[in-house]
């Protein structure tokens, strides 16, 4: 016994070191590149200088999008809902389709700092930009709270403290480097952080698919045979095992069809909508740049995507086979370890000893949190420490990143739109850059508050955010250069009208603010999910749009002539106030 | 001159937009969404086919398809002399 224990020991302080050490150089090193990249003046605070490479913005574009949520729970959502998981790949990618082509070269063209700024100039009025304020805000927030919580929740688990204290050191490492180097310094430590999680995603992945299937690419992988030599395709014996238990086959998931196409639009729609993602373009040196470095990203968004949905019939076949119906007193010791972060929680309803785990929810005793299946695959599959280590710095890098790029969409909403912009256009840009700065801690402060004490409804609003940009931003922006005619009472109609709709629907089918229990999917409109509800609420944006403008006066010539101008790609001189 | 020459610009690359924008469609509502169940019949290695178009065939075509378009784009720069 002793000895059994004193094993785990080693092996328990294996890990830890290994992450210490390995969370230890890359905070170090994104340190050290803020340091080198500081920021000097506005645009460099706002837009890096403009003269970002494409390839350079691509991997900062791809750290900045996958956050905690794609690096953590992506695999984890797939891996229980099967084929329904392919809302979130197809939603997560393709909207970036519909940025290159629709809006990232035309608004580089355009040359301004921010997402508010196109709106405000495009519609020429202060109302318009004020809205656009205020949506990039609600976005933002809702997205950067959850992010905190992914560092926590890391540090929590990998490193052993409080996770408020793993809120308070995340907080510090951005604070230094989003306050010091603005978006330059952002810039280049979302390129070292791309490389650190892409790194930490693939290393186990290719370890578990060479295991199961002896195929080093994981892509590949789970379309192959397993390689205990049965012959079986591994997708197979996973739907074989899912309705042995009960469940939904794996392949073919248990949405409706109607709410799979609204949320996978929704997503993609609201991706592209995204201010945080859009101003990435604002960064490169031509509407040339903006294309390619939209095509680098996506590219690099992929490598991870494509790998997760195999992670996740990995994981899932892993789980089933090394626990259904097991005797839970000889469980492995991962399972212990997480039942104390109340991640992973049995219950022997029948006290036959043994784990049932079935789609029966009164017959179910195993509930395991989607977040597993990422954090705790390496030790699940039996892989070395430092491979468990790796994927706790990719996890903080995610989060890390993600967090920064949302942050500075914040502060330059609050001291370029917002003073620089409507309070105080005679600002000096000494004072702008104090005030961006200011913003930026005041912004930090704000979302740690939330990651410390997370609102009940952290999950939910990330979902609301798609939707919020969905509903808001991509009919605006889209109509503003696709659509000469439209005017500034039409735009900001739409965008009123969108957002109020959306928010209505997620408080009432979502969060249940205005019934006495949250009503169930029957009474969904069009048996459309809250989730899926952007889709619906864009539509209505561009309808609510265009019918006002037909009845109010056409935009001045000269906003006319901007659009025209926006539409060549020559002379997207440097990016200006 | 100079107006018309963006107009025709203007033109072939809503052109180009139209065709990308379809293929786009149909990988990911078409092929992953729409006609799963009917793809579903036939196999690619170990995957039904819709499957495999919603969890790893559409993400593919999407990185083509803006590659696609890059390389059109800059062509069509070249033609009006927009490549300066």
């Amino acid at each position: 016994m002793d000895m059994i224990n004193s094993i785990s020991l080693v092996e328990s302080i294996g890990v830890q070191n290994w992450t210490y050490i390995l969370v230890g150089i890359t905070f170090t090193l994104y340190i050290g590149i803020a340091v080198w990249a500081r920021a000097g003046s506005t645009k460099e605070f706002y837009v890096a200088g403009g003269g970002v490479s494409p390839l350079a913005n691509g991997m900062a574009t791809a750290a900045d999008w996958m956050s905690a949520a794609s690096f953590i729970s992506m695999a984890g959502i797939i891996s229980f809902a099967g084929y329904d998981g392919a809302v979130y790949l197809m939603g997560w990618t393709g909207g970036y389709v519909l940025l290159a082509l629709l809006l990232a070269p035309y608004l580089r063209k355009f040359g301004k700092f921010t997402v508010p700024d196109f709106i405000g100039d495009r519609y020429y009025s202060n109302t318009a930009r004020l809205v656009g304020v205020i949506c990039a805000l609600l976005v933002s927030f809702t997205y950067v709270a959850g992010q905190m919580r992914g560092v926590g929740l890391v540090f929590s688990r990998f490193l052993e403290v409080d996770i408020n204290t793993g809120v308070v050191i995340g907080m510090l490492i951005v604070l230094f480097y989003a306050v010091l180097g603005g978006m330059k310094g952002i810039t280049y430590t979302q390129v070292a952080q791309y490389c650190v999680l892409i790194f930490a995603f693939m290393v186990p992945a290719i370890f578990i698919s060479i295991q199961m299937t002896g195929n080093p690419i994981p892509q590949l992988g789970f379309g192959s045979e397993l390689v205990d030599g049965s012959g079986t395709f591994l997708l197979d014996k996973l739907d074989g095992l899912s309705t042995d238990l009960g469940f939904a086959e794996y392949t073919q998931g248990s949405k409706s069809l109607v709410d799979v196409f609204a949320i996978t639009l929704a997503l993609m729609v609201g991706t592209a909508g995204l201010p945080h993602v859009i101003v990435r373009f604002f960064t490169v040196k031509r509407v040339k740049d903006a294309r390619k470095s939209a095509g680098i990203a996506l590219l690099l968004i992929v490598i991870l995507y494509s790998t997760a949905p195999a992670v996740a019939a990995f994981a899932r076949t892993n789980m089933i086979e090394t626990l259904s119906n097991k005797s839970y007193a000889t469980v492995p010791e991962w399972f212990k370890k997480w039942e104390t972060t109340g991640l992973i929680t049995f219950i022997d309803k029948n006290n036959d000893g043994l784990i049932q785990y079935v789609a029966d929810k009164n017959k179910n005793e195993l509930v395991v949190d989607n977040d597993i299946m990422v954090l705790a695959n390496p030790e699940i599959a039996e892989l070395p420490n430092w491979v468990i280590a790796l994927v706790a710095a990719g996890a903080l890098a995610a989060a890390l990143s993600t967090a920064a790029g949302l942050l500075l969409v914040i502060s330059a909403s609050v001291s370029h739109d917002l003073i620089k912009k409507i309070i105080n256009p005679k600002i000096s840009e000494k004072n702008e850059l104090i005030a961006a700065r200011f913003s930026a801690v005041v912004a930090v402060c704000v979302a740690g508050y939330f990651g410390i004490n997370p609102p009940g409804f952290v999950a939910a609003t990330v979902a609301l955010a798609f939707g919020l940009a969905a509903a808001s931003f991509f009919p605006a922006i889209i109509l503003g250069i696709f659509y000469k005619r439209m005017n500034k009472e039409g735009a900001i109609a739409g965008m009123v009208v969108g957002i109020v709709v959306m928010l209505y629907y997620m408080l009432k089918y979502k969060l249940g603010w205005f019934d006495e229990v949250t009503p169930d999917k029957s009474e969904w409109w069009f048996g459309i999910s809250p989730e899926g509800f952007g889709s619906v609420a864009m539509l209505l944006n561009f309808i609510v749009s265009i019918t006002i403008m037909k009845f109010t006066p056409e935009p001045p010539i000269e906003v006319q002539e901007i659009v025209e101008q926006i539409r060549i790609p020559i002379g997207a001189g440097e990016a200006t106030h | 001159m100079e107006k018309n020459n963006s107009k025709a610009y203007w033109k072939e690359n809503i052109k180009y937009l139209f065709i990308l924008l379809s293929v786009w469609f149909l990988v990911s509502f078409g092929a992953g969404i729409l006609f799963k169940d009917l793809l579903n019949e036939f196999k690619f290695g170990g995957f039904k086919l819709g499957f495999w178009f919603a969890q790893q065939g559409s993400m593919y075509v999407f990185v083509i398809l803006i590659f696609i378009y890059v390389k059109l784009m800059n062509k069509l720069d070249k033609k009006y002399g927009y490549d300066k």
